[in-house]
């Protein structure tokens, strides 16, 4: 296991169910619309080796919400575009006063590295095809809103499993609460090894079979920036795959339709379902920010 | 020591240990005279008259033949801050080698007899037997085979792509071809690499629970596969599997030498005991290619340890600087260092674990790979062969420490690891070149 500072957050993997609760508690005391300086002086740096619009912005307006100074340093137009590594950004980065970094990076285990060597927390906002925790508590906060408890619902997650850290987070997070989880896919996008990530895992290929009678559709996009090597047929998936009004209706009448986003419109899901009352697809991401907020709150101490 | 300077000049009498000698089929108390750098005389204890200039002190302890490992990187020429033909043969020592045979995706690569020629000369500092494997296409790009015979007269016992796979069917069967003309192995880096790119390690649960790109079995299977039905082919073509690591590329092997005993194959420490788990969270120095594997790829490759079918135990020591490892997992090299650790694993894991015979672990690492390259007067304590002999202590426990390796480079996997076997006494060509304090 990593040694990383206390507060970090690398994975849901390995994150106890009572913290994920305690977490989830205080994201629901938190208000983005009543600012409180419980970071009053911090220094928060946003480290994006990866594109991002809304982990970033609710990353930033998290920590200034809570008080917190926040810099934002991207792969282009830093030293990372003149040669320097992950690490020695990291050490630079401590150096001048970061009290916490928040880290996403297009490769596996890149805020592991970071956090194995640093005393400062580390948070991971997405690294590769392996976790997105801050993605997978807000959608849990988000569920929560709908539902009255985690345990005993049926989870259909429906798209690019393979590539997704989305899914990745969110199938141990839901698998640590009693969730019946059904994954939904081609073969290319999820290989029969999916199962083995966690508990109450199932497989189907067909659509209707894993929406039929589920409490939560989980969508999401297809990763064509990781798809190097699959051949997919665009047509063939929209035909099988999409989730449409009509496939909707398979679910229970008070099912919920969630998307990590950014959507594609017409590829996994119609307009109509993205526009849907089922769908909460932009609650999830108003949720990120209180979700943020608790999370920066825990690494930097004043939980309380 | 004893010093007694009235008898031969360079002898030395190696007294009272367990002598095991596969080849010759000896497991028994005996003792062994050398002189001039070869092997004077085995005998049963004490039957050996005249003095000798030294003598060592063998109780309780096995001799056996000078190790031979077939598969190191010893990074000379061009990438000396990993690892220098001094240190890496420095840790050879310190494992029980006494002969190696160095890869050639150096920096220049080595395809040219001059640079095999460069190798072994003197000034390299070489503290035991160097045999250079040489490119096998200009460049290693797999496209234009070198020049075979020229680079066996300059000294490389075998040709290679080493690190990268011959992939093109028609080069891989005119390297075999040309190879069998004048009896020289065709090491095979057994990957296709159209099947494997991006990947960093092995497919399966833990390669999807990083969200890491997976290497299947069959992207090995399929290359050695092929090459078997090439190698049998032509008369004499011989084709060694480098780093065997996978069931199915066993069964190739198995079929290969029914029909064809020239196909052998080698398989490394790390594979035989560990699995693709042991990645852990993204631990680089457990990332090596091809990758750990499958508990039952590792039971398989167990299995072909004792039954024969695997030729030799060889290490792919491949030693990188702290800071090349110490990146992102998936941009961080292939490869760690392995040769002070192969005894102890080999003791600890197919010894003590697997209950092989330690005869047969012994041929492992001496009659199995001498053979593999025709590496003569090797391999074997014959009366007349080379002085090359290795004595370790089977029972001997203690702790690898990497920090303390004569390696330049310490990604290791096994830092701090318990072993039972350890390595007390490297002699090469009668000389004591390693010596456990």
């Amino acid at each position: 296991m990593i040694r990383a500072a206390r507060g970090s957050l690398l994975s849901i993997e390995h994150l106890q169910a009572p913290e994920i609760l305690a977490l989830l508690k205080l994201a629901r005391r938190m208000n983005p619309l009543k600012p409180r300086p419980l970071l009053r002086g911090k220094r928060v740096v946003l480290l994006f080796y990866e594109p991002s619009t809304r982990t970033r912005t609710s990353f930033e307006i998290a920590s200034k919400s809570l008080g917190a100074i926040t810099t934002l340093v991207q792969s282009s137009g830093s030293s990372i575009e003149k040669g320097e590594s992950l690490l020695d950004t990291g050490y630079t980065l401590r150096a001048i006063g970061a009290d916490a970094i928040v880290v996403r990076h297009p490769l596996a285990g890149a805020p592991h590295l970071l956090a194995a060597h640093l005393d400062i927390p580390v948070i991971n906002a997405g690294d590769g095809m392996h976790e997105h925790p801050s993605q997978a508590l807000l959608d849990a906060y988000t569920i929560l809103r709908h539902k009255k408890t985690l345990k005993g619902l049926q989870v259909a997650i429906i798209g690019d499993i393979y590539h997704s850290r989305v899914a990745r987070s969110a199938i141990h997070l839901l698998s640590k609460f009693g969730v019946k989880i059904i994954l939904c896919g081609p073969p290319e996008l999820l290989p029969d090894v999916a199962t083995t990530l966690a508990s109450g895992v199932r497989l189907t290929r067909h659509l209707e079979e894993a929406v039929r009678g589920t409490d939560v559709i989980m969508l999401l996009r297809m990763q064509k920036e990781r798809l190097a090597g699959v051949k997919i047929r665009i047509q063939d998936y929209i035909a099988r795959y999409q989730t449409t009004l009509a496939r909707l209706k398979l679910a229970k009448r008070d099912a919920i339709v969630m998307h990590p986003g950014p959507i594609i419109r017409g590829l996994e899901l119609t307009g109509e379902v993205a526009d849907c009352p089922q769908s909460k697809i932009v609650d999830e991401v108003r949720n990120g920010v209180p979700t943020r907020m608790a999370i920066l709150a825990r690494a930097l101490g004043k939980a309380r | 020591m004893a010093q007694d300077k009235s008898k031969s000049p360079g002898s030395l009498l190696i007294k009272g240990g367990r002598l095991i000698d596969p080849a010759a089929r000896i497991d028994a108390p005996m003792d062994v005279l050398v002189r001039g750098g070869r092997v004077a005389e085995i005998a049963p204890p004490s039957k050996i008259r005249g003095g000798a200039d030294e003598k060592f002190d063998a109780r309780d302890l096995i001799v056996a033949p000078g190790f031979i490992d077939l598969h190191v990187h010893l990074r000379e020429p061009g990438q000396g801050h990993k690892e220098t033909i001094a240190t890496g043969t420095a840790a050879a020592a310190a494992g029980g080698f006494t002969s190696v045979c160095c890869m050639p995706n150096t920096s220049p690569i080595v395809d040219s007899p001059e640079w095999v020629a460069w190798l072994r000369q003197p000034e390299r500092g070489a503290l035991v037997n160097l045999f250079p494997i040489a490119a096998a296409t200009r460049s290693s790009k797999g496209a234009v085979l070198t020049d075979f015979d020229a680079l066996q007269r300059a000294g490389a016992v075998a040709i290679t792509d080493d690190g990268k796979p011959i992939l093109d069917d028609e080069v891989m069967r005119d390297a075999l071809r040309h190879g069998a003309e004048i009896n020289l192995a065709v090491v095979q880096h057994a990957e296709d690499t159209r099947a494997t790119e991006g990947c960093s390690m092995n497919d399966g649960p833990t390669a999807f629970r990083l969200g890491l790109r997976g290497m299947k079995a069959s992207a090995e299977a399929s290359i050695v596969d092929r090459d078997v039905q090439f190698a049998q082919q032509f008369p004499g073509a011989r084709l060694h599997v480098a780093h065997l690591s996978t069931a199915d590329a066993l069964k190739s092997v198995r079929r290969g030498k029914r029909s064809k005993p020239r196909v052998t194959c080698e398989v490394t420490p790390h594979h035989f005991t560990l699995t693709d788990e042991a990645v852990g969270e993204y631990d680089s120095n457990f990332k090596m290619n091809p990758p750990l594997r499958s508990a039952s790829d590792r039971e398989a490759i167990l299995v072909a340890l004792a039954d024969g079918t695997v030729d030799a135990i060889a290490t792919d020591h491949a030693p990188h600087a702290l800071h090349e490892k110490q990146v992102e997992f998936e941009r961080a090299p292939f490869g760690i260092t392995g040769l002070e650790t192969a005894l102890g694993l080999a003791i600890t894991r197919l010894h003590r674990q697997q209950k092989i015979p330690l005869i047969r672990i012994v041929e492992l690492f001496t009659s199995g790979p001498a053979r593999v390259f025709d590496l003569r007067g090797r391999g074997s304590l014959a009366r007349g062969n080379f002085a090359d002999v290795t004595i370790f202590d089977p029972r001997k426990r203690w702790t690898f420490e990497a920090a303390k390796s004569r390696s330049k480079s310490k990604n290791t996997p096994f830092d701090g690891w318990q072993l039972t076997g350890k390595v007390l006494a490297t002699i090469v060509a009668g000389e004591v070149v390693y010596r456990s304090e």
